[in-house]
């Protein structure tokens, strides 16, 4: 538990931060991830570059009819911001389910979906919100949609020389209704599955509705069919559940100690009808 | 009932706080690793990254070049320095122990094998420099299986133990196979205790100061200084008396540091060798990995019975996980519960068979509760099976086989005389407390509706045995030791009062604890008593603390010199006020003339007569200080009926403790609070291993749940608010009628939890769900169960 030696550097901006990365170089915002494995020695970065301190990372602001979240802004900042409160409950509701109140602290909501473990809670959150992440690099600056971020296992668009500097995300007025289905061991465990389901319910049906499963895949995945089958359904729990059938359409999921991959694939049929019956209300 | 004293009761019984707790809360802790001395290096073990395999090499030679690295020396560079770690029970005649040096030199044996050292100015060049020690070890087929492991052509993990069987055991009392002849039903079950990692809050931690030609101070986070003292000397060959060892403040164990390390030795050896003070410091990985594991065992049960529900007989065949090497008491673990598979029933027959297998994983070795909660999930879980074929409830079952209260004392099938107990008071107050008949109500309506949270009630009525241990009875069964325990009190010339224990604490409250037995044995205030323990300098006689024994044992030694601290003092009272010593009375810290209470003199003022030494009755030496050994004739038996009620979720397999309600009879109880705190802990740490906790190996024999990412340890957030009661039932044993709680939550829970999920599973044909009752687990037996009935 003795992590390698390395290089530090404090960033004062995005330009300084982006200056100071290499191939060799790690982003460092929480620490939440990245330090346990350095301790661990399963990552041996050479250079940490701390953007925790990055003025225009942090914090949450409005941009018309999104929410910028500043890529360095804890989960405890997240989870209190009154304009996510109001605008977009729904990232209140799955952040306040990241690991414990210590993490929620220090971790950070652009450190926790640029990691892209897809046992995480927030991409697929994000996947499911269609966020567009703002990417900073050498060149200048880019912007990605969530579609296209998170590439494979703990691997996302995120060039080594570049930083993930916000995530805009869409207000949801109101009609829409939210539910985050974390099926984890124990409290504090990584979900074992998860389904985040965000539903806009108008006179006994479901006008849209879009699902994130977590832990199913080697990247966040969208429980497209589901939501293809969900538009214009009856708002019934008889609909949901013969639509909910279609979670495992086209999922590949992994195989470990606690769940087989029939079992997750079960888990993210049960949690998505369970998600998506709450997110209607019904 | 023999005696139980009498005495004025102001400290025994009051739920002081636990002294030691402000130190522990304020950071003024001496874990072994704050001790930071001049030109200490630190130590760091470069560990095998294969299961099983021979060292072709291991070359050193570039970590010795590194920056603050000291010295890089490999496992056959010490083989001369040290030799095999100890195992201490020779638990049969057939017990294979093979060699098992801190070092590994010819093969690895298990993922963490250590086969160098560096030691460095610092911990983190210490780590780097292990990056740069080559070795080459030729791999070998692993032998992870036990029921593989035993076949002819397996690999070996050691080359001269055929069939890698460490030991058999057998035990047979009264005729089971008359019982299988004449039963109406027979009830057989497998079951898998499965291996758990101990997971004490405070990390191992080793530092060795070297004080003199060849001499040393060892402070080591261990249950058991005095043991390590003594297999240190044998290990490396140092005088006895030239290692004093000190266990400072020890965050936790459960067993897991009744152990005698190869970390210990290393850091030894070296200060030693390098003539300066060496640390060495568990990381939470190495804690997972090579510190001891427990439980780990395959259990055959088979029960007979008649049809109205009385058993016959039990035959129990189990297959216990050794892991790659003897460790100080691994072989005896499993037979630590031979005596208590009956449990609390009347058989007439009971047949014990168990095989120790050696794999390439960690050593198991003694795990909170050391045999008896394996013994006791077999007991409890097979009760419930029977009640279930017999279509009757589980607690009619019990009650029709369990001791009456008014049969004690009663020798159960397996030899032991149970002094006292009353299964149906604590079950009766546990029915009390949860609500048994409501919520099988509950448990009925919502079967009846079909809901897909279903109920699930599950019941353990426990015996365990405490106080390890009659001396005799160890070495009649192989121990190396005895099972005593030593206590000198001495008030000290201004009145207070020095307790010195053999015994010392990781985390219980001897300090709290024996300050209020002396307190009252003395009648001198709490406040003036200290407790001294720990070091084998200053506490040099003891053995230290597993099994329930430091108070069933310990405290009885204070009891005992205590007393002849008394008798000291009345004697010099008799002089002093001029009386016959029959004619003085001792009450409340005050020794009197029976008959005239005004001549007085208190304990105090007799101490500093006693220290100066100035009129000191014929015969009589000054000070008043006693020392007793106190050696238990026999155990005791604390029991109890815990109850647990879980839902499950039948889509998702998930299972929450709804409600736990644990009675317990401890007996007589010194503090109801640290009683208390032992419940609710011990309680947790068996529901944990029925729902939560599992050491996983993978088909190369890497350890899986190397971190507490993937070994669940449960929080308060996972686990609801445990209801605790108590009857109390004098052990008749002891003269503070004590009986022992360190394990008894532990052992009770296990059982209990896991009734309750296969209580809640059996209207769909579920009959076991192997632990942990993971979701996964509850889910492919629902799927097996709906499968088989179609």
């Amino acid at each position: 538990m003795i992590p390698a030696q390395f290089e530090y550097v404090r960033a004062g901006s995005v330009d300084e931060a982006v200056s100071a990365l290499s191939e060799d170089a790690k982003v460092l915002a929480g620490g939440q991830s990245l330090i346990p494995l350095m301790r661990l020695r399963l990552a041996y970065p050479e250079v940490l570059v701390d953007v925790s301190r990055v003025e225009e990372m942090r914090g949450v602001r409005e941009e018309g009819d999104r929410l910028v979240i500043g890529a360095a802004t804890t989960h405890d900042e997240v989870l209190r911001d009154p304009l996510v409160r109001t605008h977009c409950p729904v990232i209140a509701e799955v952040t306040a389910t990241v690991a414990d109140p210590a993490v929620r602290h220090r971790g950070t909501f652009g450190g926790s979906i640029a990691h892209a473990d897809p046992a995480g809670d927030l991409p697929a959150l994000a996947l499911a919100l269609d966020a567009t992440m703002t990417i900073a690099g050498r060149g200048g600056r880019r912007e990605v949609p969530a579609a296209e971020f998170f590439v494979d296992y703990l691997q996302t668009a995120v060039a080594p020389e570049e930083v993930l500097v916000s995530v805009s995300l869409p207000k949801l007025s109101e009609g829409w209704g939210h539910r985050y289905e974390k099926f984890n061991r124990s409290a504090q465990a990584w979900a074992m599955v998860g389904a985040v389901a965000v539903v806009q319910r108008s006179n006994g049906t479901i006008g849209s509705a879009r699902i994130g499963l977590v832990n199913v895949g080697s990247t966040p995945v969208r429980a497209a069919a589901v939501e293809a089958a969900l538009a214009g359904a009856d708002a019934t729990p008889e609909a949901v559940a013969a639509a909910a059938e279609a979670a495992t359409e086209g999922l590949n999921p992994t195989t470990d100690i606690h769940a087989s991959a029939d079992y997750r694939a079960h888990l993210a049929h049960v949690l998505t009808r369970r998600a998506v019956v709450a997110a209607a209300g019904m | 009932m023999t005696a139980v004293e009498e005495r004025p009761a102001r400290e025994v019984g009051s739920a002081r706080k636990r002294r030691e707790d402000a130190h522990l809360i304020t950071g003024r802790t001496q874990w072994t690793d704050n001790i930071t001395l001049p030109g200490m290096l630190h130590v760091s073990v470069l560990r095998s990254p294969v299961a099983h395999g021979r060292i072709a090499s291991v070359d050193v030679s570039a970590a010795r070049g590194l920056p603050g690295v000291v010295a890089a020396l490999s496992g056959a560079d010490l083989a001369d320095d040290w030799g095999s770690l100890p195992t201490a029970w020779t638990v049969s005649e057939d017990l294979k122990t093979p060699p098992h040096l801190p070092l590994a030199t010819d093969k690895v044996r298990f993922v963490g094998d250590g086969i160098a050292v560096v030691a460095a100015t610092s911990r983190e060049a210490a780590v780097d420099a292990l990056e740069a020690i080559e070795f080459d070890i030729e791999p070998l087929p692993p032998v992870l299986d036990m029921t593989e492991a035993v076949a002819d052509g397996a690999p070996l993990v050691h080359d001269d133990v055929p069939n890698n069987r460490c030991f058999t055991y057998t035990e047979h009392h009264g005729n089971y196979s008359a019982t299988r002849e004449r039963a109406e039903v027979i009830v057989t079950r497998r079951f898998i205790n499965q291996r758990l990692i101990p997971s004490a809050m405070e990390p191992r931690s080793v530092v060795v100061q070297p004080t003199g030609a060849d001499e040393y101070t060892m402070w080591t986070s261990t249950q058991v200084p005095h043991f390590v003292q003594i297999f240190m000397a044998l290990v490396t060959g140092i005088p006895q008396q030239n290692i004093r060892v000190i266990a400072p403040d020890v965050g936790g164990g459960f067993g897991s540091k009744l152990e005698i390390y190869a970390e210990e030795a290393i850091t030894l050896v070296l200060a030693k060798r390098l003539g300066v003070p060496i640390k060495w410091t568990e990381t939470r990985s190495e804690a997972c990995q090579v510190t001891i594991h427990g439980r780990d065992l395959i259990q055959h049960a088979e029960i007979t019975a008649t049809r109205d529900g009385t058993v016959l007989g039990l035959k129990v065949d189990l297959i216990a996980n050794m892991g790659a090497y003897l460790q100080l008491l691994t072989p005896s673990i499993p037979l630590l519960g031979r005596y208590m598979y009956p449990g609390i029933y009347k058989f007439e027959a009971h047949d014990l068979s168990c095989t120790g297998i050696f794999t390439n994983m960690m050593s198991t070795d003694a795990y909170r509760g050391a045999g008896r909660p394996e013994a006791t999930f077999v007991i409890e879980r097979m009760m419930d099976e029977l009640a279930a074929e017999l279509g009757m409830d589980p607690l009619e079952v019990r009650r029709k086989n369990w001791i009456n209260h008014d049969e004690f004392p009663y020798t159960t099938v397996a030899g032991l005389e149970y002094d006292s107990g009353n299964y149906e008071a604590a079950t009766d107050r546990a029915l009390e407390l949860l609500g048994y008949d409501a919520l099988r109500q509950e448990q009925a309506a919502r079967r009846d509706r079909g809901d897909t949270v279903q109920l699930g009630i599950g019941i353990s009525t426990y015996t365990e045995m405490c106080g390890l241990a009659p001396s005799r009875w160890l070495g009649e069964t192989g121990y190396v030791a005895g099972g005593w325990e030593a206590a000198t009190v001495r008030v000290l010339p201004l009145g207070k009062v020095e307790v010195v224990s053999g015994t010392s604490p990781h985390g219980q409250a001897h300090e709290t604890t024996f300050a209020q037995i002396a307190a009252d044995a003395l009648g001198v205030p709490f406040e003036d008593v200290v407790v001294i323990h720990g070091d084998t300098r200053t506490a040099p006689i003891g053995l230290d603390t597993y099994g329930s024994r430091s108070l069933a044992v310990g405290g009885m030694a204070i009891v005992e010199a205590s007393r002849k601290v008394v008798d000291k003092a009345r004697t010099l009272a008799a002089h002093v006020l001029e009386c016959d010593v029959s004619d003085v009375e001792f009450s409340d810290g005050k020794f009197s003339v029976r008959g005239s209470p005004d001549a007085a003199k208190t304990i105090q003022e007799l101490a500093f007569a006693s220290f100066t030494a100035h009129d000191l009755p014929g015969g009589e030496s000054p000070v008043l200080t006693g020392e007793a050994i106190f050696d238990p004739e026999v155990f005791s038996y604390p029991h109890g009926t815990h109850l647990a009620v879980v839902e499950v979720d039948t889509e998702t397999g998930e299972v929450k403790l709804a409600k736990y309600v644990a009675v317990d009879d401890v007996g007589k109880v010194i503090n109801p609070m640290v009683v208390e705190g032992q419940v609710h802990g011990g309680v947790v740490q068996g529901v944990a291993q029925a729902l939560f906790e599992e050491a996983v190996y993978d088909d190369d024999g890497n350890l899986v749940t190397g971190s507490f990412v993937d070994y669940l340890v449960p929080s308060p957030a996972d686990l609801p608010s445990i209801t605790t009661d108590r009857t109390e039932t004098p052990a008749t044993t002891n003269p503070l009628g004590v009986k022992g709680v360190g394990e008894a939550g532990t052992i009770a829970s296990t059982p209990a939890a896991v009734n309750a999920v296969v209580d809640a599973l059996r209207p769909y044909g579920v009959n076991d769900v192997r632990m942990p009752c993971s979701p996964m687990r509850v889910w492919e037996a629902l799927n097996q169960a709906r499968g088989g009935a179609q």
